[in-house]
């Protein structure tokens, strides 16, 4: 291995992007979950829901300006460290990214400042309809994001134009392509699992600590209500999403099942240490036939294994193993929580159940490993390609001195750790103070340098 | 399409973009600039707030005047990232210090709050400062030899990339300063006035330094504008001549302004500058997109990317202007004396 400006602009991008998505992800779950408390405040009147959502927003507001900042940054990657694959698919999925920014950033952007500020300065409808353009934005942009890293996974509807770049041959085939449907309801799935894993463990955290407790009731029954019944889809959804990249990407899913040879009934293998010299797994533990089955296959069906690709075509294995057992194993921390809430809930015990609180305080960031990992499962899987199977990530790469990258590498580890390490600690500063469980009362004369305190004081 | 060049369009679209983000984000970075001259923590409180609503709208403009350029004009794009690598990581990072800075203030405690001030002041210094290197490493153009960078990683640091750099931080003030008095009233608003007045004059010295010293970067641009060190060509730089003198008449008008204590007048005079600054670069170097190698007829994206985003640009510019144009309304009133608005 050499630290080139390859491997170092591989290691800044998938640094970079591994910080930046934990913050979309949570943000769309939580714009949405802002949207209903709003508008079942709006709806019943009762203050519980206001309670909820102001305390909510305040860590909305502090994970979207992570997300915004680490976002800006992704957007001039392509260019600074990419140079080379944005010059060739630029005419693909530069459209992709534009409508991305056109339809989704600035709604997110400006209706932002009227939810947070807008208090007294629109009506209540006027600020639900912005928190509801907030959470359609993170919705548009999801679709954008993962439309443009869908086509890299599953690229169709192109053609190598006469200079050596891709064109579009059809716009509606790039941006719907095969792996789209399933991979961004699974990434929208996860989104709100991820905030209900979050908003789980901080009602329960409250909850143990006694405090604002009608507050935290409500939340954690709206948090079991998402577990129990969206741990089941999104499973399916995970599921049809690895029948996809079975058919498109056989390569990534022999690495994520850890197959080494073709064979029929292949099996599922619970735990092992792949080997990629030996090209073997070492201490695996097996379930014979069954990977077959999971995958849709009929037992007499070949299903490819790592053999069939040339070890410079294969995705790093150990990598993409590991971080989708890390997934599936994070999927049923989720799906048990959701069926002992749900078990918990029917026989009137939710409030009481201290063992069933600890688990969920414990289990509060799981949503951010499954996200993390299931990234690393599709991006690393989809290696050695930037777009599979016809660009090369080693192709790709701008014409960027080590040095350079090296720099830029070492102050994003230095920044990133100072920043997001601030907001991790303000954001676990607010869950542990926990919602405001009475009003408190307006005044008239603002503070004016709390911008945020003063819109939570202001609220109707 | 419609009977015009696509690419055109496309690198017209992309400028007015790139100086919205000037012109809007630009007041939010001079507030930075001019936040180690508050004389409190409640004057800095109260600057902060007079952008707190609008910042991330106005700092998307950059996204899309980036994205907008690699979705456009891809070899352009891959081309100048490259080459303004450095610059460009300096303004990233300090643009997340600037962006993450506007909630942590209020959530830090004392030492915490005290790091975040400092932050938000030193983002806001060092991406000005950034973008200037970009900008003076843009127009002094790169080296390309077919469609690729072959330089080196400090072609941009020269004597008038920091003087660009320069110029850009003394503009950047100018708007936040003009925009403080707009926004504020009492003590800090009549500061902001006389810091107007100073960052205008120092504004325009730096604007009519850069203009004399990219008249010597290219051939091209000292036969553009007819002016030598030695010798003006009169019919040649009399069609320009309007330019600095407008720019002469708008600095004389915010002076004016700025004594007959117009609130909005000063930022919008500001505003012109930046823009004569910018009608007068794309005088000197028209019709490149990066400076003397490349076009936009040369750097553009396929035809049907170019129509497709089209679409969507006619359809959500409008759309997008209309909704800022109701947030800043919405936000309209002066920060420091809320009650008398309600």
């Amino acid at each position: 291995m050499e630290w080139d400006a390859l491997l170092l602009s591989r290691l800044q991008f998938a640094f970079t992007i591994g910080f930046h998505i934990i913050f979309p992800a949570f943000t769309i779950g939580l714009a949405s979950f802002l949207a209903v408390l709003e508008g079942l405040w709006l709806l019943t009147k009762r203050a519980v829901f206001k309670n909820l959502y102001l305390f909510w927003v305040k860590i909305f507001a502090l994970s979207f300006g992570m997300g915004v900042v680490s976002g800006v940054v992704m957007s001039y990657q392509f260019g600074t460290n990419w140079s080379v694959f944005s010059a060739i698919t630029g005419s693909v999925i530069g459209p992709l990214l534009a409508y991305e920014v056109l339809t989704a950033f600035f709604l997110e952007a400006s209706f932002l400042g009227i939810m947070l500020f807008g208090w007294k300065r629109v009506g209540p409808g006027l600020h639900f309809f912005s928190t509801c353009m907030v959470a359609i934005g993170t919705l548009f942009s999801a679709f954008w994001i993962l439309s443009a890293n869908s086509w890299m996974q599953t690229p169709q509807g192109w053609a190598w134009a006469e200079d050596g770049t891709m064109v579009a041959t059809n716009f509606a085939e790039v941006i719907f392509n095969p792996s789209l449907p399933s991979r961004f309801a699974h990434m929208v799935l996860a989104a709100f699992l991820t905030t209900a894993m979050v908003v789980a463990g901080a009602s329960a955290f409250a909850l143990l600590r006694k405090k604002a407790l009608a507050e935290s009731r409500v939340a954690l029954r709206m948090a079991v209500l998402m577990m129990a019944l969206v741990t089941p889809v999104q499973i399916m959804a995970g599921h049809e999403s690895g029948i996809v990249a079975g058919e498109h990407q056989p390569a990534k899913v022999a690495a994520l099942e850890g197959w080494w040879t073709t064979r029929t009934q292949q099996p599922t293998v619970l735990i092992g240490w792949p080997d990629e010299e030996a090209e073997r797994n070492h201490f695996e533990l097996v379930v014979p036939g069954l990977g077959s089955v999971v995958n849709n296959a009929e037992s007499e069906d070949v299903l490819p294994g790592l053999d069939q690709f040339a070890a410079e075509d294969r995705p790093p294995v150990w990598i993409t193993f590991w971080a989708f057992r890390i997934m599936v194993g994070m999927g049923l921390v989720m799906l048990t929580l959701g069926i002992w809430g749900a078990g918990a809930w029917a026989l009137k015990r939710l409030d009481a159940a201290t063992w069933y609180h600890r688990a969920l305080v414990l289990a509060a960031p799981s949503g951010f490993v499954a996200v993390l990992t299931g990234w690393i499962t599709a991006e690393a899987g989809r290696q050695p390609f930037v777009v599979y199977g016809v660009l090369r990530t080693a192709d790709a790469v701008s014409p960027v001195p080590a040095g350079s990258v090296a720099t830029s590498l070492l102050f994003f580890i230095v920044v990133y750790s100072i920043v997001f390490s601030a907001g991790a600690l303000y954001i676990l500063r607010l869950i542990a103070k926990g919602p405001e469980s009475d009003e408190p009362a307006p005044q008239s004369n603002q503070p004016p340098g709390t911008p945020l305190g003063a819109a939570i004081e202001e609220a109707p | 399409m419609f009977g015009i060049e696509l690419s055109l369009v496309w690198a017209v679209l992309i400028a007015v973009a790139v100086f919205l983000y000037v012109a809007l984000d630009g007041f939010d970075l001079g507030v930075g600039i001019l936040f180690p001259f508050a004389k409190n923590a409640r004057e800095r409180d109260q600057m902060q707030a007079a952008i707190a609503p609008v910042w991330d709208g106005n700092e998307t403009w950059l996204v899309l005047g980036g994205g907008g350029l690699f979705a456009a004009f891809p070899k352009a794009y891959a081309a100048l990232m490259p080459a303004l690598y450095l610059p460009i990581f300096l303004m990233l990072l300090a643009l997340i210090f600037r962006g993450v800075a506007f909630e942590f203030r209020h959530h830090g405690r004392e030492r915490g709050r005290k790091l975040w001030t400092v932050a938000f002041s030193g983002g806001s210094i060092a991406a000005a400062i950034a973008q200037g290197l970009v900008l003076g490493g843009f127009v002094q153009g790169i080296a390309i030899e077919g469609e690729v960078f072959v330089g080196g990683p400090f072609d941009w640091l020269t004597p008038f990339s920091l003087l660009v750099s320069a110029s850009l931080v003394a503009g950047y003030a100018l708007l936040g300063a003009a925009w403080i008095v707009f926004k504020t009233q009492g003590e800090l608003a009549e500061r902001a006035r006389r810091w107007v007045k100073q960052l205008a004059l120092l504004t325009a010295l730096a604007m009519g330094a850069v203009s004399l010293a990219t008249l010597g970067v290219d051939a091209r641009v000292t036969e553009r504008w007819g002016l030598t060190m030695t010798s003006v060509d009169w019919p040649v730089f009399i069609k320009l001549a309007p330019l600095p003198l407008l720019a002469g008449v708008i600095l004389f008008l915010m002076w004016r302004g700025i004594e007959e204590r117009k609130f909005l007048r000063p930022y919008l005079y500001a505003v012109c500058l930046f823009l004569i600054g910018y009608v007068g670069l794309a005088v000197s170097l028209w019709p490149f997109i990066i400076p003397f190698a490349m076009t936009p007829a040369d750097a553009a994206a396929a035809d049907n990317a170019l129509q497709l985003m089209l679409c969507g640009a006619l359809v959500m510019l409008p759309i997008i202007l209309a909704y800022t144009a109701f947030v800043y309304w919405t936000f309209r009133a002066k920060v420091d004396d809320d009650a008398a608005y309600h």
